[in-house]
């Protein structure tokens, strides 16, 4: 064994980039929720972006490594520390092993992620390592991580680490951002609304309510009409980050376990630059919805993906020159 | 000569892109939208992720990255729209044989909850439902919801009740309904609303076969009745 689950967390799951290629099936993309961080996480220690890794919701597991290990925290500050002794975020480390991580308060986000060298020794299923809840599929068996659960390697890597010691190199994480604003684009039963309804989508505020998770995010605010009452839709395909309106005026914002298809109207869709922001949002959050256009959401996304891939390149040779550093 | 029935292409967020055949739920417009999508997954395209066929749509997701950096100077939904509006309509594509897929169900009632409800919206005994039921070649126009959610139509309009409006909390995997004028299969345990008619003892999803899913859209189903004693020993 390499690494054991000594407590369970409230949701901790194996996720990776998604899997894709199956949604005319029914089977979605799922993966982290917070794609940005999972991404850095795996950059620092200059790993694939969309490699495995392990996401925790708050409260998190407690992790013992029974084996040496480099690992990388980000995404939600959980307060980690190791043997008691505070973490930091987006920064890898090395502990040697019997070292315990372990997750004290909630201080901001909503979703922790976790990179390791050496990988750990999962079975894809239908292409991707991401745990497919409702599938009981993927990941590790298919389901939430629990306690007793045990872990390996996939390689034999001595990392001839004598006590715990973080690299030299560090990242900024997720913004945490000062204006609660989340951009969209306008979807394709936007006119549908009354004029009254996409005035008050654009200036109200809303609140992300106790029914989120992984599936979607309903929000509170104001009620929302259209234009012809109980118009309906034929199931139509949805996206990560689609904004439908239900039948009662209130929305809801579909996240990473989303179903491939949909009936409610497709009123907008958050761009996905912005979808780590909304993975990071608790209950009772709340944010109001700027307009993005077309060339202004891909470009944002764009910038976001080369600064992670420069990144993962930069931390490839660095974790390269700093394992040849360790070699007995 | 067969063309592209007129669509429409709107973006579907910034990653995905819909084209629309409009608002109908008609079997032309899906045989003209399922001819699309085979030649699109024919093509394929590097960019291409996923691609969903509904009822009227079909959804085209895409990696905006590969995109840009193979035409920078248009945005990724520019360049994919191009690429679908340059496909031309290809008859071998269209020609191709679909089996017909016989399901056996038992429409007993210890496996018909709601049959009895069926029959008086009807106004038809339970045999005469079950003939209209398993009498359509049914063709699937979508698979969602859940994994191997297969959406089947079209129900005569004798025995298209709706769904109940308060959804049962559980549906086992099996279980054959009726939701208006479509009717499907629950491949898994699942809550649900459908009108429950019957139940299959074939598997419909199978997370460890090469093939987890048993159908795939355009696919043509017929449901045929058995037995009590022949669903026990199937």
């Amino acid at each position: 064994m390499s690494l054991q689950i000594i407590k369970t967390g409230l949701l901790d799951t194996i996720q990776d980039g998604g899997r894709r290629g199956y949604a005319h099936l029914g089977i979605g993309e799922g993966g982290a929720m917070d794609r940005f961080s999972a991404s850095l996480a795996n950059a620092l220690l200059g790993k694939d972006l969309g490699s495995p890794v392990m996401e925790f919701h708050f409260p998190a597991g407690q992790i013992l490594f029974e084996k040496e290990t480099i690992f990388c925290l980000t995404g939600a500050d959980f307060t980690p520390a190791l043997n008691g002794i505070a973490l930091p975020l987006n920064h890898p480390v090395a502990v040697p092993a019997g070292t315990i991580l372990t997750f004290y308060k909630m201080k901001w986000g909503a979703r922790c992620y976790l990179s390791s060298l050496p990988l750990i020794h999962l079975i894809p299923w239908m292409n991707s390592y991401s745990t497919h809840l409702k599938a009981a599929a993927g990941g590790f068996g298919g389901r939430a991580l629990q306690k007793g659960d045990r872990l390996f390697y996939a390689e034999e890597k001595a990392l001839n680490v004598g006590s715990i010691q973080l690299l030299p190199w560090q990242a900024n994480g997720i913004e945490q951002p000062v204006r609660q604003a989340v951009e969209y684009l306008v979807g394709s039963e936007w006119n549908w609304l009354k004029e009254a309804s996409k005035q008050r989508f654009v200036e109200s505020y809303f609140q992300v309510s106790a029914a989120a998770d992984r599936m979607g995010y309903r929000l509170d605010g104001p009620s929302l009409e259209t234009i012809e009452s109980k118009r309906s839709l034929l199931s139509s395909g949805v996206s990560f980050g689609t904004v439908q309106l239900l039948p009662n005026g209130q929305l809801i914002v579909l996240m990473a376990d989303h179903q491939t298809t949909g009936g409610y109207p497709r009123i907008a869709h958050v761009i996905s630059a912005h979808l780590p922001l909304l993975a990071q949002k608790h209950a009772g959050e709340v944010w109001q919805f700027i307009a993005s256009d077309q060339e202004s959401a891909e470009q944002k996304w764009m910038a976001q993906q080369q600064y992670l891939h420069q990144l993962q390149t930069a931390c490839t040779f660095k974790m390269q020159r700093f394992l040849d550093g360790h070699r007995s | 000569m067969t063309s592209y029935h007129p669509y429409t292409l709107f973006p579907l967020g910034d990653a995905a892109l819909l084209i629309s055949f409009g608002e109908e739920m008609d079997e032309t417009i899906h045989q003209k939208l399922l001819l699309l999508y085979e030649q699109l997954k024919a093509l394929k395209h590097a960019a291409i992720t996923d691609l969903v066929p509904a009822y009227n749509s079909l959804a085209v997701h895409y990696d905006v990255v590969k995109l840009l950096q193979r035409n920078p100077h248009q945005t990724a939904f520019e360049s994919m729209a191009n690429a679908i509006q340059k496909l031309q309509p290809a008859e071998e594509i269209l020609h191709r044989e679909r089996p017909l897929i016989k399901v056996p169900v038992c429409y007993a009632p210890s496996f018909s909850p709601d049959m009895e409800g069926l029959m008086h919206f009807s106004g038809l005994s339970a045999e005469a439902i079950i003939t209209l039921h398993s009498s359509v070649v049914y063709r699937v126009y979508l698979i969602g919801f859940l994994p191997g959610f297969a959406y089947m139509g079209t129900v005569d309009e004798k025995i298209a009740m709706p769904r109940h409006a308060q959804p049962r909390l559980h549906v086992p995997a099996g279980a054959v309904g009726i939701a208006g004028s479509q009717t499907g299969i629950y491949p898994m345990n699942s809550p649900g609303g459908w009108q429950l008619i019957g139940q299959t003892p074939l598997t419909l999803f199978d997370k460890d076969a090469s093939a987890p899913v048993l159908f795939q859209p355009g696919d043509a189903v017929q449901f045929f009745s058995i037995t009590e004693y022949e669903f026990a020993n199937y």
